[in-house]
């Protein structure tokens, strides 16, 4: 296949990035899209000039770590494929594809398709996990969980962190991104002490790293490689609106006005 | 060098207990005063900073990607065992021991996994209470299927994502540490070097990969989770990042390494399309609870699959394996498809592949059940492939997949470094010369969750480990062997980049040391390494620049680390002259082709000294006893 690519090529947060095109003449239909950007950047390299540099590990469409906006969109135009899982066959002999970065205050670039989404563990770290020390537990099997609970709550966690709900966004909003982890552990009893406390400081984080807020736009799911769904967006709006009430109930009980 | 395993006295099902009751404990106030390094943050690492951040000690940990949660051990796809007998089929702690010595073809460390065994049930409880969502029944209890070389049904899993939603779970109890400030995570930073003083492991030296700074962090004991090697053969299933660096450097600085000839190559991936191929997928072994191997029995039978009736078909491994059928373990598998290939009945374009057929399966219980058990398999083996297996049968090859092999361990984990511990695949300790599936998932949350907290503290508590901070000079030391390393990848400039090496040693790494092995083979791969691994220090080409994300120099260094190992893994083959689990030698088989061992000559671990690169290593043996478990040969027929 005869490929064109225009690749964004930036060397540093500090230096303004611009479109680089590349003619592939020598493209199988076989290859995955990290495949075809390998034979570039060997070429590259060969010539004595910098490889595109950009994240991708375990190439399985997993480990979120592969993140290409390409013409525009997310990971490609294949439905439920991360960049890694996307192949050449899905394009036409000829095509020009345009490939950049993340774009999202949030994401800062790093380096040409590199950028850091360091704001996602942070928002983590807030509480998007169960409180429970090593050794806590009791026997697996001592709370039944329905089977249609822990199917849902597995498909919320189904969530590889990639960043494309964030790229697709009009606001950049990690939203979804949000809603899936808190969305997991609403579902499962135990996720249930902390859960309105979760949904409010894992909120309250994603706002603090300056992503937007959600505006209904649906762009996120479509873009989603693992497809989850935005009925979590309004599943974790009720929780935070309760959270908040609870919050300001609690804050007015303690200063002896409630 | 010395091996003492270290092993507790008393009955096997007493030891760990025992061990538990008689080790040195560190007081919940003085904890906060011990620091700890922790490299890697899949299963092992993650659950390892973790739990020692809940315990109190003050915890740095490190990873080379943006965040913990990219670690490989997230592409597990099948399940983690454990001995619940919720099934109520027979299960026990003793059985699954049982299972895991003789799945490893009796070359396991019996007390390791006897205690792998007993913890097996907690882990399940843990990831259970973190809100890992295994699968369920429709009466809300958990959920098992059937794994290779066991008769019982003791594999918990999370659709084929079970590696995902565990390493969140552990990543989510690492998070929270992050969060109130116990752990201090260093992403986008690679262990480049282990500091050894006055005979102990002190501390690491690091390279950032955004700013390329060379940084020292000291510390009182040093974990490596750092996973397994099968990036030596270039093609595996691992992720591109996946690695020896850390255990060879810490070899390089006295860590024995163990067996590093037991590979698996896993029975089930997808097979190579072309020389662009950057790496293989696996697809569940999982898939043999339901799928049906078989060739044609006619050679050279180019038919499509559809077109091959029932009576001229070889379903090889129900017919060699009646027992255990499709579920033979690993080795066993991949061997047997090797063997049809070599006959000449592979099938696909390039004859490198055998059909794994749902047809009946989907008969049986209908394509919608198939499709909730394997949904997200079947649908990436179509991206991959452009095949859809719901209408023709998948075509699998087997793939280098886990490495057994790794930094030598005593019962506490530590490495012949006091204080360098070793977590996960990257130790070598329990699954002998061949994995069982759903055992690795295990191994990695055992090692960090259930046994370092206990036996860390043993060594903090009884070891006299004098004030040391980065200034010492062994850190300047390394800083600056590390510095020098680095100008020197970056300085040759040369006509070869670093994967045009790895693709030529992953070559003859698979045409000499892989699925089988001969002492001709083996000697060929000696000879050709140690040349390829000139012509790399002359003829490397890293561009870009050092202070800056360079991601060529990233992997010239790894590269560069295969290289030397990739020697000791030959020679340890050549010199283990009998066939046992994942490690065949063609020479030993039995008439009917299988590993035939040499329980009189190689009843041991193979324990490897490193004097000097392109030097030969010194071999030590660890005799490994069997009180428990009776040796014999192993049969799944």
């Amino acid at each position: 296949m005869n490929i064109t690519l225009h690749v964004w090529r930036q060397k540093s947060p500090k230096e303004p990035g611009k479109l680089v095109t590349y003619k592939r003449g020598d493209v199988s239909p076989d290859m995955s899209f990290l495949e075809m950007i390998d034979v570039l950047n060997e070429d590259l390299a060969a010539k004595g000039e910098e490889p595109v540099a950009f994240e991708h590990d375990c190439r399985e469409g997993i480990c979120g770590s592969c993140a290409m906006m390409i013409d525009g969109m997310p990971h490609g135009p294949q439905d439920l494929t991360t960049t890694c899982q996307l192949h050449m066959r899905t394009f036409k002999d000829g095509a020009e594809i345009t490939v950049e970065p993340w774009r999202a205050a949030a994401f800062p670039v790093v380096k040409d398709l590199v950028v850091d989404r360091g704001a996602f563990d942070r928002i983590v770290q807030q509480g998007g996990y169960v409180s429970v020390n090593t050794g806590n537990a009791q026997d697996a099997n001592a709370i039944p969980i329905s089977k249609e609970s822990a199917d849902r709550a597995f498909e919320a966690a189904a969530c590889i962190g990639c960043g494309a709900c964030v790229a697709a966004c009009p606001n950049a909003s990690a939203m979804l991104f949000v809603s899936a982890k808190v969305a997991q552990l609403a579902e499962l009893p135990q996720g249930q002490p902390e859960r309105y406390r979760r949904a409010k400081k894992m909120v309250d984080q994603h706002d603090k790293e300056g992503f937007g807020s959600c505006r209904n736009h649906y762009e996120c799911e479509a873009a989603c490689p693992k497809g989850i769904s935005v009925r979590y967006i309004a599943q974790l709006n009720r929780d935070y609106l309760k959270a908040s009430v609870a919050v300001a109930e609690h804050a007015a009980r303690s200063s002896g006005n409630g | 060098m010395k091996l003492d395993a270290k092993i507790p006295s008393g009955p096997i099902g007493e030891k760990w207990d025992r061990h538990r009751f008689e080790v040195k404990l560190v007081n919940p106030a003085n904890k906060r005063k011990f620091s700890v390094i922790v490299v890697g943050t899949g299963l092992a690492g993650a659950s390892a900073a973790a739990t020692l951040a809940e315990l109190g000690y003050r915890v740095d940990a490190f990873c080379f990607h943006d965040s913990p949660r990219r670690a490989h051990s997230i592409a597990a796809q099948g399940g983690i065992n454990a001995a619940k007998n919720y099934q109520n089929d027979g299960d026990s702690v003793h059985r699954l021991f049982y299972d895991t010595v003789k799945g490893g073809d009796f070359r396991a460390r019996e007390a390791n996994v006897h205690r792998l065994a007993e913890v097996s049930r907690n882990i399940i409880d843990q990831c259970v209470a973190q809100g890992v969502p295994f699968a369920r029944e429709y009466g809300g209890y958990l959920a098992n299927r059937s794994f290779g070389g066991a008769q019982v049904s003791r594999t918990f899993y999370a659709a084929g994502q079970t590696g995902q939603q565990l390493l969140l779970g552990a990543y989510g109890a690492l998070s929270r540490q992050i969060g109130n400030g116990n752990v201090k995570m260093h992403t986008y930073t690679e262990m480049l070097d282990v500091v050894v003083i006055d005979g102990k492991a002190r501390g690491i030296v690091t390279r950032n990969l955004r700013s390329g700074a060379i940084e020292s962090w000291a510390a009182d004991a040093v974990l490596l989770c750092t996973g397994g090697y099968s990036n030596v053969f270039y093609l595996s299933t691992n992720a591109k990042g996946s690695n020896v660096t850390a255990t060879w450097r810490a070899h390089k600085r006295g860590a024995g390494f163990a067996n590093p000839c037991y590979t698996q190559i896993h029975p089930t991936c997808i097979p190579q399309s072309g020389d662009h191929q950057s790496k293989l997928t696996l697809m569940s072994e999982s898939l043999r609870n339901d799928g049906r191997v078989w060739v044609p029995k006619q050679k050279g039978d180019k038919r499509a699959s559809q077109d091959i009736p029932e009576s001229e078909r070889d379903y090889y491994l129900e017919r060699k394996y009646p027992s255990f059928g499709n579920l033979s373990p690993r080795d066993i598998a991949s061997r047997a498809a090797k063997e049809v290939c070599d006959e000449g009945r592979g099938v696909g374009p390039t004859g490198l592949g055998v059909y794994l057929d749902f047809a009946d399966a989907m008969k049986r219980v209908g394509e919608s059940t198939v499709a909730e058990r394997y949904g997200n398999l079947f649908d990436m083996y179509e991206r991959i492939t452009g095949e859809n297996p719901y209408k023709q049968p998948m075509r699998i090859f087997p793939a280098p997949h886990y490495t057994m092999g790794g930094l030598w361990v005593d019962y506490n984990l530590m490495s012949t470094i006091p204080g360098l511990h070793v977590l996960g695949e990257a130790n070598f300790s329990d699954h002998g010369a061949n994995r069982l599936g759903a055992s690795a998932l295990m191994q990695g949350l055992a090692d960090g969750y259930f046994v370092i907290p206990i036996t860390l503290g043993h060594y903090l508590a009884s070891s006299q480990l004098p004030k040391v901070d980065t200034s010492h000079q062994s850190f300047k030391e390394i800083e600056n062997e590390v510095r020098e390393k680095t100008k020197k990848l970056m300085s040759m400039k040369g006509k070869r980049t670093p994967d045009s090496f790895h693709r030529e040693l992953g070559r003859i790494m698979w045409d000499n040391c892989g699925m089988a092995r001969t002492a001709e083979s083996l000697k060929k791969a000696l000879a050709r390494i140690p040349s390829l691994r000139a012509e790399f220090w002359e003829n490397l080409n890293v561009p870009g620049a050092e202070g800056d994300t360079n991601q060529t120099l990233e992997n010239a260094g790894r590269v560069a680390d295969f290289l030397e190992f990739a020697e000791l893994m030959c020679m340890d083959a050549l010199t283990r002259e009998e066939s046992c689990g994942g490690h065949f030698r063609s020479e030993h088989q039995t008439p009917d082709g299988e590993a035939k061992r040499n329980d009189e000559e190689f009843c041991h671990a193979s324990v490897w000294e490193h004097q000097g690169v392109g030097k030969p290593a010194t071999l030590h043996k660890e005799a490994l006893v069997f009180e428990n478990v009776k040796l014999t040969q192993r049969s799944y027929k």
